[in-house]
């Protein structure tokens, strides 16, 4: 079969695939960071509020949109293991009981919602809104635990470095899910949102600063690519980013300040991906170019997502597009 | 301590058991969805509004739990058979992605608008949707089912040498995916998800009518659950005689590709001819009785059935025997058994379908209370039946992983300890028996809700609707 040979006799057109690989990867993790961010934030205000419209509210207001977000994370870990393997190998069964944690609030995330409409009685609903919330918190934070010690190569699940990129994504998550629920509500909820947000914001810039010290601190292999240009740079933007956001809430910008926030979740994967590149998998040493699985497979999926990630982008674009507007508290079927 | 193996592979199990239950769900329901939704659109009759309004619910349910199972299994290549994801990866994990990018993108952003859009968009794109929803669940079974055949009969591939390991290379990429056992399982595993909803259906719609109609309680919406029953007995018509026929030919396929495999679902330890199939078959000794590798003595069988299904027609064909095969055998009995429950069950729901047929057309559908009561008990066995077909397929390949490549014991992470597993496993035991609960309890409710009525239903309300305006506009302003 001629086209085989040409598929594995070299990268398609000669491009640097195993990089483009690692790039689109961190891409894919931000886009899950940034969707389902908004939705576990949504999740966690949820928390504050205590009127049941508003609750209905906010669950309408993720309603359609949670599952579609959250296979970006299903698509990271099939792109992880079609791309690279060994890491997928390596990093889960690593942090072993993490990931168990990770999957075990996301099971609570899913479940709840959908359980806390199908009865209206208060016991119920108290119940399944409180596992909402957990697992909506839990959720980012033990993610963004795995990518910390992802970043420091430790084989350990619980470190420093761990807690503090957990609060850093989880405030990011209340970042998001500000400016989204203000865009899908309208009302008090709406109005008081924007002091969350605000809050949440300044929180983010703390813990960007925090983790950054951590690192620093603790992990002496990363002392000098934490302190490196592009890093610096990225965050020095985050800050702006920061401040425009605050801006667009207070003039009522909300898509504005979601794009800030989409801004800011990029800003960190891409310092996650500065500061592993070039290993992958910083514990055990392995290199993006040791990592990647042979010429052929890496052709063919990449043809595969070249085809398929602009189909993607129309679904979501239907998507979004037929539920612009605020949610009503009780919408369906 | 515990072996980790052993929690492993246990919790792999138990994972996948639980989740394929409600995949099932979706893909049997999908081609429903989306007749009840091409019907209502084109005929505005209230009676298919109903239908797709109240099998979405139980499918928005479904899938959400599928959805939460699924995840778990996507990671647990990882977390528990790293080295298996490591061997096997650059051939095992591009199905799993493109499964992610091709299917459940497109299953999950379209399953919003299904279920939550029939206000918000236009008949067509709400049609597209259904269509969009179905499709991405029978192209996930495509990608899952490519990755799981590949294991049963790998192809196009070579075993290298990297960084001091010998893993598997792509090398043809055609054969690897398109491997002989592809085709096989595709058909039986849709044609079986079709089937298992066909029944779920039936015994629930069985139960309304046969209230009604035979016990004189009144029913409201009866003419709902009768419309439910007959067109799941279309369904089970059409489905339940060609699993089994299919069935065969399968059984002749694993014979031919997985000899070892073959013998345990027949129990054959010596390589005999003339092999009966047998229905029954017991240990040698009471000791064993709990042993599922223990050799059997007291079997009633068909005289040369098992040599006439491997070979297609002769009685008198050659059936290697587990004692002829190097590696350990599986255990036997689970495999035996399991297939044996599968196929009486095929055989179960092809009576079954021809006795509604037959009542239907003699117009004694609604009075035949043994029927009725038949139906309702076969209400989950069509899921009952998934999960014994899944038993013989993926304990009858043990002990190996990969046919004859790989085994299952290598395949465990290495760096696991028993109790870490050991953790996981009874978290998962909890944790998915509390699903399988809240699962049942919440469809039940559904189910004794009913569909909905009177002036909920927008053919009703909307007599005669704007054909090419878009529904939406009452809902969709502030
Ligand atoms: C409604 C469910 C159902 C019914 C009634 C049947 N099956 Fe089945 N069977 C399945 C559902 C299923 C399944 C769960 O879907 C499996 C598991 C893997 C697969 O491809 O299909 C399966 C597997 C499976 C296998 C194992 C294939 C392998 O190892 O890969 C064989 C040989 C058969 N079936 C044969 C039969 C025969 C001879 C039947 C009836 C006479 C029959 N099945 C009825
Ligand atoms: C959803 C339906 C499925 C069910 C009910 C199921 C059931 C099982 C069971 C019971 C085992 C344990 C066998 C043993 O250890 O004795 C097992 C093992 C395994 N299955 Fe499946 N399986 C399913 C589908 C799949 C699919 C689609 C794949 C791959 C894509 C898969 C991959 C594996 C692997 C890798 C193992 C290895 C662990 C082992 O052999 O113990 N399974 N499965
Ligand atoms: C053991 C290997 C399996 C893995 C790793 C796996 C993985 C997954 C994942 C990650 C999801 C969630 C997708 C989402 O977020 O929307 C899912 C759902 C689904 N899976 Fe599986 N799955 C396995 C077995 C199977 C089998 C054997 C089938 C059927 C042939 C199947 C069919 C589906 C379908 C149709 C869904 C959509 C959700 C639903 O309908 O419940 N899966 N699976």
């Amino acid at each position: 079969m001629s086209s085989v040979e040409t598929l594995s006799s070299g990268p398609l057109f000669g491009l640097p695939l195993s990089e483009l690989w690692f790039a689109l990867l961190f891409a894919i993790l931000g886009t899950f960071l940034f969707l389902d961010g908004f939705d576990f934030g949504a999740g966690i205000i949820f928390a504050t509020r205590e009127d049941a419209e508003e609750r209905e509210t906010i669950l309408s207001a993720i309603g359609p949109f949670w599952d579609g977000n959250e296979v970006w994370l299903v698509v990271f870990g099939g792109a992880l293991f079609a791309a690279f393997p060994p890491v997928y190998a390596n990093l889960f069964s690593r942090h072993y009981l993490l990931m168990f944690g990770i999957l075990g609030s996301l099971i609570l995330r899913g479940l709840a919602p959908e359980m806390y409409e199908q009865r209206h009685d208060e016991r119920w609903q108290t119940w399944w809104g409180r596992s909402f919330v957990a697992g909506s918190a839990l959720a980012p934070f033990l993610l963004g635990a795995f990518v910390g010690n992802w970043i420091a190569g430790t084989p350990r699940s619980f470190t420093p470095v761990g807690v503090v990129v957990g609060l850093t994504v989880t405030v990011l998550t209340v970042v998001s899910g500000v400016a989204f629920l203000r865009l899908k509500t309208r009302g008090l909820l709406r109005d008081e949102l924007r002091a969350y947000g605000e809050r949440a914001v300044g929180g983010y810039v703390l813990a960007v600063l925090a983790t950054l010290a951590v690192l620093a601190a603790t992990v002496p292999a990363l002392r000098t690519a934490v302190l490196s240009g592009p890093v610096l740079a990225l965050v020095g933007l985050s800050v702006l980013l920061a401040a425009g956001y605050v801006l667009a809430l207070r003039r009522d910008q909300d898509l504005f300040a979601l794009a800030a926030s989409a801004g800011l979740t990029y800003g960190l994967v891409a310092v996650v991906a500065l500061l592993v590149f070039p290993t992958i998998d910083p514990a055990s040493g392995l290199t993006v170019n040791a990592a990647v699985v042979s010429t052929l497979p890496l052709n063919l999926m990449s043809i595969g997502a070249a085809l398929l990630l602009p189909l993607i982008t129309v679904y979501f674009v239907v998507l979004y597009s037929a539920f612009s507007g605020p949610a009503q508290p009780s919408e369906g079927y | 301590m515990v072996d980790p193996v052993v929690t492993s592979r246990l919790q792999f199990a138990l994972t996948t058991i639980v989740h394929i239950i409600f995949p099932v769900m979706s893909m049997g329901l999908a081609p429903f969805l989306v007749y009840f939704t091409w019907r209502e659109i084109r005929t505005r009759k209230p009676i298919y509004e109903q239908l797709r309004r109240f099998w979405t619910k139980i499918f928005a349910v479904s899938f959400v739990v599928g959805t939460v199972t699924g995840i778990v299994l996507e990671f647990e290549f990882g977390t528990n058979f790293a080295a298996f994801s490591t061997i096997a990866g650059e051939l095992f994990g591009g199905p799993l992605a493109l499964e992610g990018m091709m299917a459940f993108m497109l299953e999950a952003t379209f399953l919003g608008i299904f279920v939550f859009g029939r206000a918000r968009v236009g008949d067509r794109l709400y049609f597209v949707s259904s269509v969009a929803v179905g499709l991405g669940t029978w192209l996930s079974a495509v990608w899952i089912l490519i990755a799981n055949s590949w294991m049963q009969t790998p192809r196009g591939f070579e075993m290298v040498v990297e960084n001091g390991q010998d893993v598997v290379h792509l090398v043809d990429p055609l054969a690897a995916y398109l491997n002989p056992r592809f085709p096989y399982m595709f058909v039986h595993m849709q044609n079986a998800a079709v089937e298992s909803v066909a029944l779920f259906m039936a015994g629930i719609a069985a139960y309304h009518v046969y209230r009604h109609h035979v016990r004189g309680t009144d029913v409201e919406n009866v003419a709902f659950w009768e419309r439910t029953l007959k067109i799941a007995l279309v369904a089970l018509i059409l489905t339940a005689p060609l699993q089994v026929v299919h069935g065969d030919l399968y059984a002749r396929h694993v014979y031919e590709t997985q000899p070892q495999k073959f013998a345990a679902m027949e129990a054959v330890w010596d390589t005999e001819s003339y092999v009966p199939e047998y229905i029954i078959a017991f240990p040698t000794s009471l000791d064993a009785i709990t042993d599922p590798r223990a050799k059997e003595l007291l079997g009633l069988g068909i005289p040369g059935g098992a040599s006439w299904l491997a070979s297609g027609g002769d009685a008198t064909a050659e059936i290697r025997g587990l004692d002829s095969f190097d590696s350990e055998a599986p255990p036997v009995a689970v495999v035996f058994w399991a297939f044996r429950a599968m196929v009486g069950m095929g055989f179960w729901f092809i009576l079954l379908a021809f006795w509604g047929g037959y009542r239907w057309w003699s117009g004694e559908l609604f009075e035949d209370d043994l029927l009725h009561k038949s139906l309702m008990a076969s209400t989950v066995l069509g899921i009952v039946a998934v999960e014994l077909g899944w038993v013989v397929t993926e304990v009858g390949r043990q002990p190996w992983v990969i046919q004859g490549v790989l085994q299952t014991s290598d395949g465990v992470s290495p760096g696991l300890t028993g109790s870490e597993t050991l953790l996981t496993l009874a978290g998962f035991a909890v944790v998915y028996l509390g699903l399988l609960t809240v699962y049942s309890y919440v469809v039940t409710r559904l189910i004794r809700a009913g569909p909905p009525t009177g002036d909920d239903l927008r053919s009703v309300s909307q007599a005669s609707p704007p054909s090419e305006q878009p529904a939406g506009e009452v809902a969709n302003d502030e």
